[in-house]
């Protein structure tokens, strides 16, 4: 079937695409701008593209040491997450019993826990084993992550045939061996899923890692950024580099996995 | 694999460490402390429910409650209709319809910390800007009543989940038979009956999962609200989650505030199973 093409609906698309950019648009002209021209025009281009306030922002939010704590808590944690959510969910999905439907429950039944209703007993707890440090924050979203990713493989697992364990089991292959090498690489769309949104949250925590990461170097880009802008309340054209600067790394992934950025979270909703 | 055998417990051991250490213990201490008058490091005695008695009576938790709830229900509507709205528009007849999705999903990648940073500059310096140039007193001082913090949160929100929630309805609206479609608009329906009649129950289940979300979402807000009015002017734009969070670690009164975050679960409870209530008999109808 061919679409007819509408150009009043065209213009209107385009017209509202640009509105939801304009705060992204403000936010790059005018941190280019010094602090008096911020004052006079917060809306036109800059008279002068000076990178001065993102020099003074990328050695206050020491954004390379940053950058590097955000990218290995993200990747350590999210790569635990599927490894272990979706050997817990091959377990589930394959020892039918009473006990791995309470187990299933218990995870799904986990997610309706707001973050707020655990987090002071958590920090107390995690802070007398003096776990409140980087690996106790990928431990706790290994925690807080489970269950959505293993709601998600138990759902896909449904999908794939009993008959494939038989048949690898037959030749001699055991648990191990048959997850790993015939059913994970099965499960790839929907690991890119679950690592999509994962991703999406842990990158842009800010909570947890504000009660758990106190050792100055270690901070997250959301953490970090928030003493950042705390500091430069009053100086926007500083505050406004910074904040460029944290969203880069983001769009960057932005473009270039996008389809499966959108992909990935249509199918974890709708799923 | 049977549950007997130890490669089942094995390949369960991580997360079930994990989930029981982060959520369980803490989910059943909390609510023991909550009878207490623990103070982080001490149990100390019990005292029945009197953490809950006083929280009933604590103006500032009420009216942080009633905030959240009266933010929520403006969410939830004023997200599904642009949601929806977006997703109708994407699916038209438009060729740009990639990179308007692109467009309007963007949002939601960023934190919401940083993106309540980004609009406090748009309220508090590009609002007064433009009020300025085209004359509208109305636009100055932005986020420093409570009205306008409220609007703000609101505004920042829709523009943020909107697009989540358009990336849903898509999804309803891409799986629906288009011959319906042509059919109806053969026999000659409008815009609006072929909306109202076909499109509308269609994605009436994407409708369950969005407010789900969207109503979660918001009844959780903790980021946006620090970032964007850290609650001002005077505690009124603070929201649930921030006002136990300040309870807990500002006025250090740990008992206390644990007993308002279980009953802080106990609502997020209700509004979820409320949903999936819903949801299954709306099944059963179809």
């Amino acid at each position: 079937m061919k679409k007819k093409w509408d150009i009043k609906l065209e213009v209107f698309g385009g017209l509202l695409a640009l509105l939801w950019l304009a705060p992204f648009y403000l936010m790059f002209v005018n941190s280019f701008k010094s602090k008096k021209e911020i004052f006079m025009d917060t809306i036109s281009l800059p008279e002068q593209w000076s990178f001065d306030n993102y020099i003074t922002a990328f050695e206050e939010l020491d954004f390379m040491r940053t950058l590097f704590n955000s990218l290995l808590i993200t990747v350590v944690s999210v790569v635990l997450i599927i490894v272990f959510s979706a050997m817990a969910a091959y377990a589930l999905s394959r020892a039918k019993s009473r006990l791995s439907t309470v187990l299933f429950f218990t995870f799904v039944a986990a997610m309706l826990i707001p973050f707020q209703s655990v987090m002071i007993p958590l920090v107390t707890v995690f802070g007398q084993f003096e776990m409140l440090n980087r690996g106790g924050l990928i431990f706790m979203y290994l925690g807080f992550g489970a269950s959505l990713s293993i709601f998600l493989y138990h759902g896909a697992l449904n999908n794939v045939p009993r008959s494939l364990d038989e048949a690898a089991t037959i030749d001699g292959a055991n648990r191990w061996q048959v997850f790993w090498h015939i059913i994970f690489p099965i499960l790839k769309p929907i690991t890119v899923t679950v690592a999509i949104l994962n991703i999406i949250w842990i990158w842009n925590d800010y909570l947890l890692p504000s009660l758990v990461i106190n050792t100055p170097g270690s901070e997250t880009i959301p953490l970090k950024m928030f003493f950042f802008f705390g500091e430069y309340t009053k100086q926007w054209h500083l505050a406004l580099a910074g904040l460029t600067l944290a969203i880069v790394p983001v769009i960057i992934f932005y473009f270039f996995a996008q389809r499966e950025i959108i992909k990935g979270v249509s199918d974890g909703a709708v799923k | 694999m049977r549950t007997k055998d130890l490669s089942y417990w094995l390949f369960l051991a991580p997360v079930l460490l994990a989930l029981t250490l982060v959520v369980i213990v803490p989910m059943l201490l909390g609510v023991y402390y909550s009878f207490t008058t623990w103070n982080g490091i001490d149990t100390g005695e019990f005292v029945g429910f009197q953490n809950y008695i006083d929280l009933f009576k604590d103006e500032r938790f009420l009216d942080s409650l009633w905030f959240t709830t009266k933010f929520s229900i403006v969410s939830v509507i004023l997200i599904n209709i642009i949601g929806l709205s977006l997703a109708l528009l994407v699916t038209g007849r438009v060729r740009s319809s990639k990179l308007l999705r692109t467009t309007f999903f963007m949002p939601n990648l960023i934190g919401g910390l940083i993106l309540g940073f980004i609009w406090q500059f748009i309220f508090i310096k590009v609002f007064a800007s433009v009020g300025e140039i085209i004359g509208m007193e109305s636009l100055q001082g932005w986020l420093s009543t409570t009205d306008t913090g409220f609007w703000g949160l609101v505004i920042l929100m829709s523009w943020q989940m909107a697009g989540y929630i358009m990336v849903i309805y898509i999804a309803y609206l891409e799986g629906m038979p288009k011959e319906l479609l042509e059919a109806s608009e053969i026999d000659g329906a409008s815009t609006f009956q072929r909306f109202r009649y076909i499109v509308f129950p269609l994605v009436a289940p994407a409708f369950t999962v969005s407010m789900f979300l969207t109503l979660s979402n918001s009844f959780k807000l903790y980021d946006q609200n620090l970032s964007l009015t850290g609650g001002g002017p005077y505690n009124s734009t603070e929201m649930v989650a921030m006002e136990i969070f300040k309870t807990a670690f500002t006025q250090n009164a740990f008992a206390y505030a644990q007993a308002k975050a279980v009953i802080f679960f106990v609502i997020v409870a209700i509004i979820a199973l409320v949903q999936v209530y819903l949801n299954k008999r709306k099944e059963v109808e179809m």
